[in-house]
């Protein structure tokens, strides 16, 4: 059951990339772009992540995605989509580029599944005991305000940077 | 399962380069780029589930700071709409006005 879930929102997510990729109007390669974020919050539920699916589906699809969808707006892209897609010698590098990383990440799975060192990771009991033991919040929390609390307060300052500049950079010149 | 998850993360990934250099639209771009660092973040759990907690706490990062890199990123291309009236990218491509 699990393994079909899997294969049915991988194919969603590859799926939702391509549209992203190939959609002309930019509404329409966003809201492909809200289908593939869903269908990486539906692995993350499948991989016991529960916290990050909520997360992924609430601040990514829900909030990034609408401040992107915003934008659009806000510039009235919706229309205006030529000379987007690159042809001729643009094309042939995105090709060759992606072909290339393609290529060398393929080289690194081939034999991936009998390479001795996945024989040597702990199996998925150790994770399943800590969230029956502290739940699901409760096991990212506790190390997120011990161990990762100097990352946690920089992430805060970064996001009210990103705010500050933000709103310093989209605001119209007097 | 593992194995399976990382090839859909490098296959997410290798989609989201190909879209950053096809495309000319700095909004599909910035797209893009955010679905590079979902692939990515897909990975990190995958390993989670085998390898402790800390990969969730990554992804958590991550998100945040993609979070910030939205905002920066969108307002800089609304004040260069302003100047282009377009958001193609060759139109900026020598980092100054």
């Amino acid at each position: 059951m699990v393994d079909v879930l899997f294969f049915v929102f991988a194919a969603m997510a590859v799926g939702g990339a391509f549209g992203v990729v190939l959609q002309k109007n930019p509404v329409s390669s966003l809201l492909f772009m809200v289908g593939t974020l869903g269908a990486v919050a539906g692995i993350f539920v499948l991989f016991e992540a529960h916290f990050l699916a909520a997360i992924q589906v609430i601040v990514y699809a829900g909030a990034i995605m609408v401040l992107f969808l915003f934008v659009i707006m806000l510039l009235n892209l919706g229309h205006d989509y030529k000379a987007d897609i690159r042809s001729g010698l643009g094309a042939f590098v995105a090709f060759a580029t992606s072909g290339a990383i393609a290529g060398f990440l393929a080289r690194q799975f081939r034999g991936a599944a009998d390479n001795p060192i996945y024989q040597q990771f702990p199996g998925p009991e150790g994770m399943d005991q800590l969230l029956a033991e502290q739940g699901i919040v409760g096991a990212i929390a506790r190390p997120l305000y011990t161990e990762y609390v100097v990352a946690f307060e920089l992430v805060a300052i970064l996001l009210l940077v990103a705010l500050v500049g933000a709103v310093a950079l989209a605001k119209k010149r007097a | 399962m593992l194995v399976e998850a990382l090839v859909l993360s490098a296959i997410l990934f290798v989609i989201g380069t190909f879209g950053v250099l096809l495309r000319r639209n700095a909004i599909i771009i910035f797209l893009c780029i955010e679905l590079q660092l979902n692939a990515v973040n897909l990975s990190f759990v995958a390993f989670s589930r085998y390898l402790g907690i800390d990969g969730q706490l990554f992804v958590f990062f991550v998100m945040t700071v993609a979070a910030a890199e939205a905002a920066v990123g969108l307002a800089i291309i609304i004040s260069v709409f302003r100047h282009f009236e377009a958001v193609n990218v060759d139109n900026f491509n020598l980092l100054k006005w």
